[in-house]
């Protein structure tokens, strides 16, 4: 179990993590989810505590990871593939590991067997390709078989093998009661492995709720219906019950009505259709509401820096929704 | 327990944890860890054959091609003279002292360091005893081996040079000593600095660039300075001869010279606890 209370992390003028209070609970995969830059990598350095906080605590079980009897076999954490030493042999690398807390020797060779790295146990890490080191780091944290994992963007650099293995793994160690709390800013990741989701944006709480509420209070579907004769049909969308709001010169997006309904009504009244397309907006419109102002970085568009901010942000949002969507589409 | 789960059946189950992980731990993972790197073999390896290979090549010269007689050479500290490479030999241990601990932040290795043991004390001063530890064996190694194959010429030459000569198993005990004090203090710089080039250019220039800079100074200033520095401190634990005044003679220099790397050792662990890793 983690808690986090009241977790500050500011890096002089910047504030990372922004009061973040949240419980990542045993037994089941958490989703750490946000925006590039929304303080995630941070908020995980916090825990394993290789930066101290601003303000706030955070606990492993009670306590600070600092105080841990035997860190390893409470916490394993994959943060960076890449902060290992690439001149070091995979099995000294996870020797050296396994020494401090004195874990059996006979689990390093093990581990990597786990990991399906035994045929490269002695060669330099610095060949690896990046899947290599994330399953060097994943068979690190697992070394000490430990109560609570936590993982900073698996899956980054994994074949779709990969991808399959890490899932079903962080599967398999949540149903056997460990806390699993893995991070990603890509939504459809957090579909298929996560139950409970922490969303965070620009340092701050934005959601903390089981996968399945964030996708029902986010997926209302709207209807995209160009037609020359906009104003018209608005009324009658109104006149049924629906909402439309006008979207550009001669389209409106219309909810509470579905697609055959609209078809209908705009056939019934002679009203001619250029377009009806569902759109999953609400839930793309409630990330972007979430995050929008949480976008850390915005990419200029020449002419037009604040549309350009906006679009940008909506990028990302749409990127991060797009697996709910596939989900609300079911 | 949960050792013996489907997620980890592979692996051998835990025996039950008693205590916690503290120093013993890091000190095994520490030897491990500069064991296991080529650097150390590299460093250690030049260390070992430039100071050897400068001491050996510059008293055989003199030994066989000098004018000096016997009667005159003994007058000389031969037992420093066949030392002296370790003029280069301690630029060498500067990289070694240095790479042990900046190798850690310049590959990200710290990181997972500090997450498989977050008591940074354990990880610092274990791996400041396994380096210091490593490079006391290599140093005395380094300067037993020059004094013995050097005072082999200048006995050819009818000087009486053995380590039973006055002074002179200070001197070369004292030659590993220093060598492995310039890896503490590079040491300290690099737990301060957190950057390999950083740190060894440091270590490089209180070593040995101030000793040349000073020489810049007005005659009097020098007399004042002098001794106190690094080189010209620490140096006297490698001589036999000591001149009262001008030097601070071979322990106290030697202890001045520890001083400047206790110093950086004492910031450089203040930082390593305290800063964000």
């Amino acid at each position: 179990m983690i808690e986090a209370n009241g977790l500050t992390k500011r890096y002089g003028e910047r504030l990372a993590v922004d009061n973040l209070t949240f419980t990542v609970k045993p037994g089941q995969v958490t989703g750490f989810l946000g925006p590039n830059g929304a303080g995630k990598s941070t908020t995980m350095r916090l825990i394993l505590g290789l930066d101290a906080p601003t303000s706030g605590t955070v606990t492993i079980d009670g306590r600070p990871f600092s105080k841990v009897a035997y860190p390893m076999r409470e916490v394993g954490a994959l943060l960076d593939a890449k902060a290992i030493h690439g001149g070091r042999s995979a099995y000294n690398h996870l020797l050296c590991l396994a020494q401090t807390n004195n874990l059996p020797k006979a689990r390093v060779g093990q581990a990597l067997e786990l990991v399906g790295l035994s045929e490269v146990a002695k060669k330099r890490s610095r060949g690896f390709s990046l899947g290599m080191g994330q399953r060097l780091g994943i068979a690190a944290a697992l070394l000490g078989d430990p109560k609570v994992l936590m993982f900073d963007e698996p899956v980054n650099g994994l074949d779709p093998e990969g991808i399959l293995w890490i899932r079903n793994l962080m599967k398999m160690l949540a149903a056997e009661g460990r806390t699993v709390f893995v991070s990603s800013h890509l939504m459809s990741e957090m579909e298929n492995t996560a139950e409970h989701l922490i969303v965070i944006g620009r340092g701050r709480l934005v959601a903390d709720c089981t996968v399945q509420e964030f996708i029902d209070a986010n997926s209302e579907l709207t209807i995209r219906v160009r037609t020359p004769e906009s104003q018209r049909l608005a009324a009658l969308v109104t006149a049924k019950g629906g909402t439309a709001a006008p979207d550009g010169a001669d389209a409106l997006r219309i909810t509470k009505l579905g697609m055959t309904e609209i078809g209908d009504l705009a056939f019934d009244n002679q009203i001619r259709v250029h377009e009806l397309s569902p759109i999953q907006a609400s839930l793309e419109q409630a990330f972007m509401e979430l995050t929008k102002d949480s976008v850390e970085y915005h990419a200029a568009v020449p002419g037009q820096p604040a549309r350009g901010a906006v679009a940008d942000g909506a990028g990302i949002a749409a990127d991060v929704v797009s697996g709910a969507m596939q989900q609300g589409g079911r | 327990m949960t050792t013996n789960t489907s997620a980890l059946g592979g692996l051998t189950a835990l025996p039950p944890a008693s205590g916690r992980a503290g120093f013993g731990g890091a000190l095994r993972s520490e030897w491990t860890k500069i064991r296991s790197v080529r650097s150390t073999m590299w460093t250690l390896g030049s260390a070992t054959v430039v100071t050897i290979g400068i001491s050996v090549l510059g008293n055989w010269g003199r030994a066989n091609h000098g004018d000096a007689t016997a009667a005159q050479l003994a007058h000389e500290d031969l037992t420093q003279r066949s030392l002296f490479g370790i003029i280069l030999g301690q630029l060498i241990m500067v990289v070694f002292g240095a790479m042990a601990i900046t190798s850690e932040y310049s590959t990200g290795m710290i990181r997972t360091s500090l997450t498989a043991q977050p008591r940074r004390a354990a990880v610092f001063w274990s791996k400041l005893l396994v380096v210091s530890a490593v490079a006391f064996v290599v140093g005395e190694v380094i300067s037993f081996v020059s004094f013995l194959i050097d005072s082999s010429f200048w006995r050819a030459k009818g000087v009486d040079l053995t380590l039973s000569s006055p002074h002179a198993m200070q001197a070369v005990v004292g030659g590993g000593l220093y060598l492995a004090g310039s890896a503490i203090l590079a040491f300290g710089l690099g737990a301060i600095l957190r950057h390999t080039a950083g740190a060894i250019t440091s270590g490089v220039g209180l070593l040995f660039v101030l000793t040349i800079l000073v020489n810049f100074l007005p005659q009097s200033w020098q007399n004042h300075l002098d001794k106190w520095l690094p080189f010209n401190a620490g140096g006297q634990v490698w001589s036999t001869q000591h001149v009262p005044g001008t030097d601070l003679g071979a322990w106290t220099g030697f202890g001045v010279f520890l001083i400047y790397g206790v110093v950086a050792v004492a910031l450089g662990g203040y930082i390593f606890r305290n800063r964000d890793a």
